[in-house]
């Protein structure tokens, strides 16, 4: 029978070797997209595919999230005679927390599994074997152009699903609690600060980077077969999101530290 | 380690071969894949590496290649350490080294002639318009016509797929080529026609060709010599025409394709 302090330890030392083959992997990846060369066509055509074709799910989720929070707000706030103050939270709620983070776990799913099973795909097809015989680095020409392309590209849709997670409050709280559709958006604009935007889109850029550095190690490391490049997409969505919330909810607290 | 020379100083040297791989071993885990591989190619020849599945032979190429690193012995290509090679001396080293995978490796992302320009773009600096030029040229030593330059690797067939990889792998004249099983999957007149491209663009370039396969046709065919890795050795090595008479047991169970013998079928 295995002792239960050897699986302890074995699981722990295989999570700490996890951390740091993921990190090492990281540092290689923000290496090579701040040195050159560029792939700037590579670059381009990801900011594509990351950014514009994620809009819809993005915009969709945040018009709900957005709708869903006026109506809860509204349905907490009248307990106390406060349903004044929908729209302030609304916009607070979404600059700060909810935009952000819908669009990084949005993104987890669409884009990071997506990028895992593309590598993952070209891992098991010698195609990255090939690139590498062809004086191609991987990581300059599949990696960075992913992870340059994410980061560039959340904080504008951050900026995307704040707008329409406000109009979605404002929707509901103008044709369905029969809010003023001036003085709502007056306001939302009189309230949301500089630093509210700020603090969204520091995450989203930290949000791009995780989404990107796990689609690209977990493809990269993908096992053989159908069910390796599959397990490469789920590792992916699942890290990406997890890793979303967490690094979430250490800025949350690090932004109120210092009064952001 | 040895200075890099240029083909052409290399040339120049009595006997030397361009790849040597000396005592070369590879593990993974518990398991010794490769256990002390000594391989010399000499300049211009075609050397046919034959063995049963799970040999070591694509462990092997990919130690030549530098895609894998040995945990002992040494790979030398024109003189220069494949595996202490780093940023632009192995992108130079590279350059001289041509590589047909298996399964072709073409990128999906790409169109076929976009995949034979890929190095002639990304590492050579050369515009659009002359790669797509010498990417055709190419195409047309392979037997494809212009026609097939602007499809996508999906939209043709596994035959075509080969050759366009064959074209990729030629298109910058490179001193040493590696063949990974070139007529696996192939049907029988296909894989001889591939046979017949692959012989004649490595006599037309001039290039060394190491080959893996275990398709005996395809190795008596494009080799000059062969020679077998059975369990992580080279055991035997001789000239093609010599590979049915061998004296060798493993060799004659091998080339016979008889499941009795010294080897264990791989069941």
């Amino acid at each position: 029978m295995t002792n239960p302090l050897q699986i302890i330890g074995r699981v722990t030392l295989g999570l700490f070797a996890e951390i740091g083959r993921l990190s090492v992997f990281a540092g290689r990846v923000a290496t090579a997209a701040v040195t050159p060369r560029w792939y700037l066509g590579e670059i381009l055509r990801q900011m594509v595919r990351i950014g514009f074709y994620s809009l819809p799910v993005v915009g969709l989720s945040a018009v709900f999230i957005g709708a869903a929070l006026a109506l809860n707000i509204y349905e907490g706030g009248s307990r106390y005679g406060a349903e004044q103050f929908v729209p302030n939270i609304v916009v607070l709620g979404i600059s700060r927390e909810l935009g952000a983070v819908i669009t990084g776990l949005m993104l987890a799913g669409r884009v990071s599994a997506g990028i895992a099973a593309e590598i993952g795909a070209m891992r098991v097809t010698e195609q990255i074997d090939a690139l590498e015989t062809l004086s191609a680095s991987p990581y300059r020409y599949l990696y960075a152009p992913r992870f340059l392309a994410a980061v560039a590209t959340l904080p504008l849709l951050v900026v995307a699903a704040n707008i329409i997670g406000v109009m979605g409050g404002w929707l509901v709280s103008v044709y369905g609690l029969g809010f003023d559709s001036t003085v709502y958006l007056r306001n939302t604009v009189d309230f949301v600060t500089r630093d509210d935007i700020l603090v969204g889109l520091i995450k989203a850029v930290l949000f791009g980077g995780i989404i990107a550095v796990m689609g690209c190690y977990q493809g990269d490391r993908s096992q053989a077969g159908a069910t390796g490049v599959g397990r490469a997409a789920t590792l992916s969505m699942v890290g990406a999101a997890v890793l979303v919330l967490a690094f979430n909810y250490v800025l949350s607290t690090l932004f109120v530290e210092i009064g952001l | 380690m040895s200075p890099a020379l240029s083909a052409k100083e290399y040339y120049g040297l009595p006997n030397s071969p361009i790849l040597k791989l000396s005592s070369v071993e590879k593990s993974f885990g518990a398991k010794q894949v490769l256990r002390g591989v000594d391989l010399d190619v000499a300049p211009g020849q075609s050397l046919v590496v034959i063995g049963g599945s799970g040999s070591g032979k694509s462990v092997m190429l990919k130690n030549a290649l530098g895609l894998m690193t040995p945990d002992k012995g040494q790979i030398l290509f024109a003189g220069q350490d494949v595996t202490k090679a780093t940023g632009k001396a192995r992108e130079k080293m590279r350059a001289r080294i041509g590589m047909l995978f298996q399964s072709g490796a073409l990128f999906d992302s790409l169109t076929v002639w976009e995949n034979v320009a890929f190095r002639l773009i990304n590492s050579e600096g050369l515009s659009r318009r002359d790669a797509k030029e010498r990417a055709v040229e190419t195409l047309k030593k392979v037997r494809l016509g212009a026609d097939v330059a602007g499809l996508y690797p999906a939209e043709i067939s596994g035959g075509m797929q080969k050759r366009v990889a064959l074209a990729r792998a030629i298109t910058s004249e490179p001193d040493l080529i590696f063949f990974d099983e070139p007529t696996t999957g192939l049907d029988p007149i296909t894989a001889d026609a591939i046979n017949d491209l692959i012989l004649e663009m490595v006599r037309g370039l001039g290039a060394a060709a190491v080959t893996i396969t275990h398709d005996m046709a395809s190795a008596r065919k494009i080799a000059d010599e062969i020679a077998m890795l059975f369990e992580g050795k080279i055991i035997w090595r001789g000239p093609a025409a010599d590979v049915m008479q061998s004296g060798n047991a493993y060799v004659d169970q091998f080339v016979s394709g008889r499941a009795d013998g010294p080897i264990q079928p791989a069941l």
